[in-house]
């Protein structure tokens, strides 16, 4: 499970704090989402837990499984289980999305010291999954992301969030830019990988994705710090009524 | 009265260290054009305007200097394809190691057998694309070719050809020093593929002359070795006929100076011509420098030039390209693109695009661009597990894929493709 404790973090380049003391525990199979304003460090979070370059922590820890995150090295902390669905997914010219997803896997597979998978394995497994996201061959061909719809991009996440069986996946705004179809195709994708011992962070604006991720606890973050947590009601009080009310309960 | 202009006692001093070649009147005369050209005109200086990126004094040096020899554990290129092995060693054929010069639908002479026949379909060609390419910059390297060269093959083709003529230029004397002269004519409607490989010599000085014929196709893949103190200087001249199609690529990994020179001249309407090429090289003693000179004079024609270098710990790359589309050429499509991937802050890549236009009718388009790893890209690899060093590759192969995607046979572009793979490879950290 992931254990994030008094969690501060500025940027690199200025002098400016974002994060002021995050905490936060996901235990296992567990679906946690956060909610809240815009700027209010939401993404940030998600950065720092799969160690984006840019930010400097000055205080307080990561753990996944008792391993220490902060510690290793962005494809470390992927091979010990952790996974971000971007909010915008990076175009790659020139890297076919299929050499990209074998290579991660394989890569992963190497670090964790398991046998790799054959050509012929790997083209059975991702057919397969890449079939129940309605994600066609000919996108498997095509240079990662290049030329990809906004809601081709989210399920291509999605796909690789299931080949690499990730343990805990971190979704930053993975409903931003999605029409309602493409939305649900993307959820049913998430709620294929919950097996009751995967966990998942959803970060989002709306409550409408958790109609269709079903959360077990809401946290609202604001100014860098999580100021409330609670069932699925919270989100939809946020839905309701914003976040001004929340936000001068808090105060 | 004592000459002191050094362009001149350079060339003086170049001309006077190689014999004249004997052989029939026409060789003769064009060799001793040749000589007189590079006498008007002097050796390259540094301070000339088309070398302002590459100091030529180690092209133009006597005594040549020398270059340790390279021992690679890889399989030699072009190895395992369906070709005729034909092998120079320091700049000399070797008939021993060669195949037969023999493929079917094409006649191969050595330069010393065509240039002895007082009548040969050679007297239009040699020595004439080299010339027509001093006009209107000076290419004294050629000219030094043109005068001495008894190396090299006449190349004949009639019809499409079955299989590649490959040749291999192998490196065997630390002081050796090449003038190869290649002359290829491809007739109406035939099909030839040659393809190079190796350092040739210390010190390599190649021309390829090549005249494509109408509805003809020329294809041309070279790599060129990874002696790491190998000097060369090449010159490729195509003329294109109407409806032809002419290719090259070349992959240049290592080397302490390497300058490839491409001048092709459109003569025949509908023609396409594509020069490319992909190169990688590591330490301050690396310095590589394309130079492209195309011309269009022919209406509807399409040329291509498409150059990536990847450049570590203080290396160099060069790219000087023109397009020059005069007043008739309408309709012309002219691309040029030439990108230099940085992978520290010691490293150069020098670029001098140029479009010279006299036509009103035409879509030409040039980019230049000089940057670092995308660091975007690189988080989202290695977040998704890939090991840094593996991530950096994948983008640097990427990036350099997009030259070797103008090789238009699918197995020599998998060979390029992975010694490049190799090369990163062996460099990861």
């Amino acid at each position: 499970m992931l254990e994030i404790k008094n969690l501060q973090v500025g940027l690199e380049e200025e002098d400016k704090q974002i994060l002021k003391g995050v905490d936060l525990k996901i235990g296992e199979g567990e679906v946690h989402a956060i909610m809240g304003p815009n700027g209010s460090g939401k993404s940030t979070t998600s950065y720092v837990l799969s160690g984006k370059d840019g930010y400097e922590v000055t205080d307080g820890s990561a753990e996944l499984y008792g391993e220490d995150l902060l510690e290793m090295e962005p494809e470390e902390r992927a091979a010990a289980g952790l996974f971000l669905a971007f909010q915008y997914p990076v175009e790659i010219p020139g890297v076919g999305n299929m050499t990209f997803l074998r290579t991660a896997v394989n890569a992963q597979r190497k670090a964790r010291g398991e046998e790799e998978l054959s050509a012929g394995e790997f083209l059975k497994v991702v057919r397969e999954k890449a079939k129940a996201l309605k994600i066609d061959a000919d996108m498997l061909k095509r240079p990662v992301n290049v030329g990809f719809s906004g809601g081709e991009k989210k399920r291509n996440e999605i796909l690789q969030m299931a080949m690499l069986e990730p343990k805990m996946c971190v979704l930053d705004e993975t409903d931003s830019g999605l029409d309602v179809d493409a939305m649900k195709l993307v959820a049913e994708g998430v709620n294929a990988l919950r097996d009751g011992k995967r966990s998942f962070l959803v970060i989002t604006h709306y409550q409408r994705l958790l109609d269709h991720i079903k959360p077990d606890v809401v946290h609202i973050m604001a100014n860098g710090k999580i100021v409330k947590s609670g069932g699925p009601e919270l989100a939809l009080e946020v839905e309701n009524n914003g976040y001004a009310d929340i936000l001068a309960e808090v105060a | 009265m004592a000459v002191t202009n050094p362009k001149f006692e350079a060339s003086e001093a170049l001309l006077a260290a190689y014999a004249v070649p004997s052989g029939a009147a026409w060789a003769t005369e064009a060799r001793a054009k040749a000589a007189a050209h590079l006498r008007a005109i002097g050796a390259p200086n540094k301070r000339d305007e088309y070398w302002k990126y590459t100091n030529p004094t180690a092209l133009t040096e006597v005594p040549t200097p020398s270059a340790a020899l390279f021992a690679s554990d890889e399989a030699p290129m072009f190895d395992a394809i369906d070709r005729v092995k034909v092998v120079f060693v320091d700049g000399v054929l070797d008939t021993a190691q060669s195949d037969d010069l023999s493929l079917e639908g094409v006649e191969i002479e050595t330069l010393t057998e065509a240039t002895s026949k007082d009548i040969h379909w050679a007297k239009d060609l040699f020595g004439v694309l080299e010339a027509n390419g001093q006009n209107p910059v000076d290419r004294p390297m050629a000219a030094l070719n043109t005068a001495v060269a008894t190396e090299g093959l006449v190349i004949h083709v009639k019809a499409e050809t079955t299989k590649p003529l490959a040749l291999r230029y192998i490196h065997t004397s630390e002081n050796s020093d090449a003038m190869v002269h290649h002359v290829i004519k491809v007739e109406e409607g035939a099909k030839f593929t040659l393809l190079e490989s190796g350092p040739g010599a210390a010190r390599f000085n190649s021309v390829l002359e090549v005249d494509v014929a109408d509805n003809a196709e020329f294809h041309h893949v070279r790599t060129q070795g990874r002696d790491h103190e190998r000097k060369t200087a090449t010159h490729m001249y195509g003329r294109l006929g109407a409806e032809s199609i002419y290719r090259s690529f070349t992959m240049t990994v290592n080397g302490m100076l390497t300058r490839n020179e491409s001048v092709l001249e459109f003569t025949g309407d509908d023609a396409q011509a594509t020069v490319s090429g992909a190169s990688a090289g590591d330490g301050k003693d690396f310095h590589h420098d394309d130079t492209v000179f195309v011309t269009h004079d022919s209406v509807d024609c399409e040329s291509r030039q498409v150059f990536k270098k990847v450049l570590r710990n203080g290396a160099t790359g060069v790219f000087q390209g023109k397009i020059l589309v005069q007043p008739d050429a309408q309709k012309t499509d002219g691309y040029q693109i030439s990108q230099g991937l940085l992978l520290d802050d010691d490293s150069n890549f020098l670029a001098k695009p140029e479009l010279e236009i006299y036509a009103d009718d035409v879509a030409c388009s040039h980019g230049s661009t000089v940057g670092a790893i995308d660091e975007d890209a690189m988080f989202y690899l290695t977040s998704r597990g890939v090991p840094k060093a593996q991530a950096q590759d994948m983008l640097i192969l990427a990036f350099l894929g997009e030259a070797i995607d103008e090789i238009d046979n699918s197995d020599l572009a998998d060979e390029i493709h992975d010694r490049l793979a190799a090369w990163m490879e062996r460099r990861r950290a």
